[in-house]
């Protein structure tokens, strides 16, 4: 099992022992002792820990977010990490997320296209340690591709691909093949993982940029 | 200007113009815009750089959600209704005015076509200026029941992109309109979706001297009322489920899923071939 980033514990929660981080509570997590459970079932990112990938993620770390969502997970990485840009691009669910960026100084929330990052480059900076990815749309390798210049030279790429996104009838083994031969052109994959039990059909990606 | 941040030429402490330039704004490229700012003078020190940052980031997507979501279920609903209150406004004056143009004039066609048809002609007496005027308005009001629609059309995708995309934006919209609201259509459960708009039929049945209905509005859907009669009931009850999947991921979460179109195209393709057996 390797080193989780500092700030993200194993606490103990009633009879089992769960991922957690300090911070306000965002959406009716357990609580126990100011720590907030962080639920492997609920979060794509909280699985890949879990799993025990190098994520290469550590405390204090500059982080985009794609696919932030109503805020469930990156409200987890702001937690942690250091300034966090969060990006979604459906507005119902940023209304939760602009609660949850409410209640924290270090989480900037954008109603933005991970598709489309000349609409947020303006805002987000360069040289972050980590791209967080969880976009469930068609072509998640180019969204990869496309938001890869915000990283720095030895930051990390930590992806949740689904196969469902990319084809429904295609075997989810295949489709992971495609999505990882296109990553390869701008990336090094590290490490990858299937992410059942905790999500079916799921494939975790860490990468660094080449 | 697609290499400087939001922050340039923008009174960044006025939240407002600082959320305007967050939302509007572009570049080439990212940049080390903490130390950027902080060399223009516009943040003492990097962490006044990103006190400003949040206050313009929720400030700005805060004005971009609400505009993106007055795009709002209700307008739908309005205008699903008044589409049908336009055609059958249509039809009815439509009716009532052929039959008068019919006895005025010869060769008079039934309908909102045949009132068309009489709003183009000449009146010569008082009678005759009445009933081409009243054909004339038929004709308006099925032309607006027309650009009602067109307003549908365009608005189905934005308020609910999941159901409008299996189902059509006319039907997406009656849909919610039937259940009260996209929330409402959210909460319900698929075989309830499935009967929506066969109320009638629905409580017949359950005072227990009629069949269930197997079908409400889903009817007008091609894979209802294209499948075989046989299998009628098992499409509407797939279809259903997929409406009621799209219909919550529409208001709980807003992602665009297109699976759901293939999922959906697969369970029918199967349901179909049974009626070859």
């Amino acid at each position: 099992m390797t080193d989780l980033p500092a700030g993200v514990e194993r606490r103990e929660f009633g009879d089992d022992e769960a991922l957690a981080t300090q911070g306000e509570p965002a959406y009716g997590e357990p609580v126990v002792d100011g720590w907030r459970r962080w639920d492997a079932h609920r979060s794509k990112l909280g699985a890949t820990l879990e799993l025990g990938l190098d994520t290469g993620l550590a405390g204090g770390d500059g982080v985009l977010y794609l696919g932030a969502a109503n805020g469930t997970t990156v409200s987890h990485v702001a937690d942690f990490a250091g300034p966090t840009y969060a990006v979604e691009f459906a507005p119902r669910p940023v209304r939760d997320l602009l609660a949850v960026a409410e209640d924290r100084d270090n989480l900037f929330p954008l109603l933005k296209d991970a598709r489309q990052p000349e609409t947020y480059a303006h805002v987000v900076e360069a040289d972050l340690d980590a791209v967080v990815q969880d976009v469930a749309t068609r072509g998640q390798a180019d969204v990869a591709l496309a938001n890869r210049q915000f990283l720095a030279d030895d930051g990390r790429l930590v992806a949740a691909i689904k196969a469902r996104s990319e084809d429904v009838t295609e075997a989810p083994e295949d489709v992971f093949e495609r999505v990882l031969d296109q990553l390869r052109e701008g990336y090094e994959v590290l490490a990858t993982e299937r992410m059942e039990p905790f999500h079916e059909d799921h494939l975790a990606v860490v990468a660094t940029p080449k | 200007m697609t290499d400087t941040g939001w922050f340039a030429d923008v009174a960044v402490r006025d939240p407002d113009a600082a959320g305007d330039a967050v939302r509007e704004g572009r570049a080439d490229a990212p940049d080390d815009w903490p130390a950027r700012a902080v060399e223009a003078g516009v943040a003492g020190d990097e962490d006044e750089y990103y006190e400003l940052l949040r206050e313009a980031t929720i400030a700005g997507t805060r004005a971009a959600v609400q505009e993106r979501e007055r795009a709002d279920d209700q307008q739908l609903v309005h205008a699903v209704r008044a589409m049908a209150d336009l055609s059958d406004a249509a039809n009815e004056v439509a009716e009532r005015a052929v039959e008068w143009a019919g006895s005025l004039f010869e060769d008079v066609d039934a309908g909102v076509d045949g009132a068309r048809a009489v709003a183009e002609r000449d009146p010569e007496t008082l009678a005759e200026e009445r009933a081409v005027s009243l054909c004339q308005r038929a004709a308006d009001l099925a032309d607006e029941r027309e650009r009602v629609r067109e307003f549908v059309e365009a608005q189905g995708p934005a308020v609910a992109p999941n159901l409008s995309m299996l189902a059509g934006p006319v039907l997406a919209a009656r849909l919610i309109a039937l259940a009260g609201s996209l929330e409402d259509l959210a909460k319900m459960p698929s075989g309830t979706v499935q009967v929506l708009g066969a109320e009638d039929a629905l409580f017949a049945h359950l005072r227990g001297h009629a069949p269930s209905p197997k079908h409400g509005v889903i009817y007008t859907h091609e894979y209802v009322h294209g499948t075989h009669p046989d299998e009628r009931g098992s499409a509407a009850r797939a279809l259903a489920g997929k409406l009621s999947i799209a219909a919550r991921v529409d208001h709980y979460s807003g992602d665009r899923r297109p699976e759901l179109r293939d999922e959906l195209d697969e369970r029918m393709e199967r349901i179909r071939a049974r009626e070859h057996e």
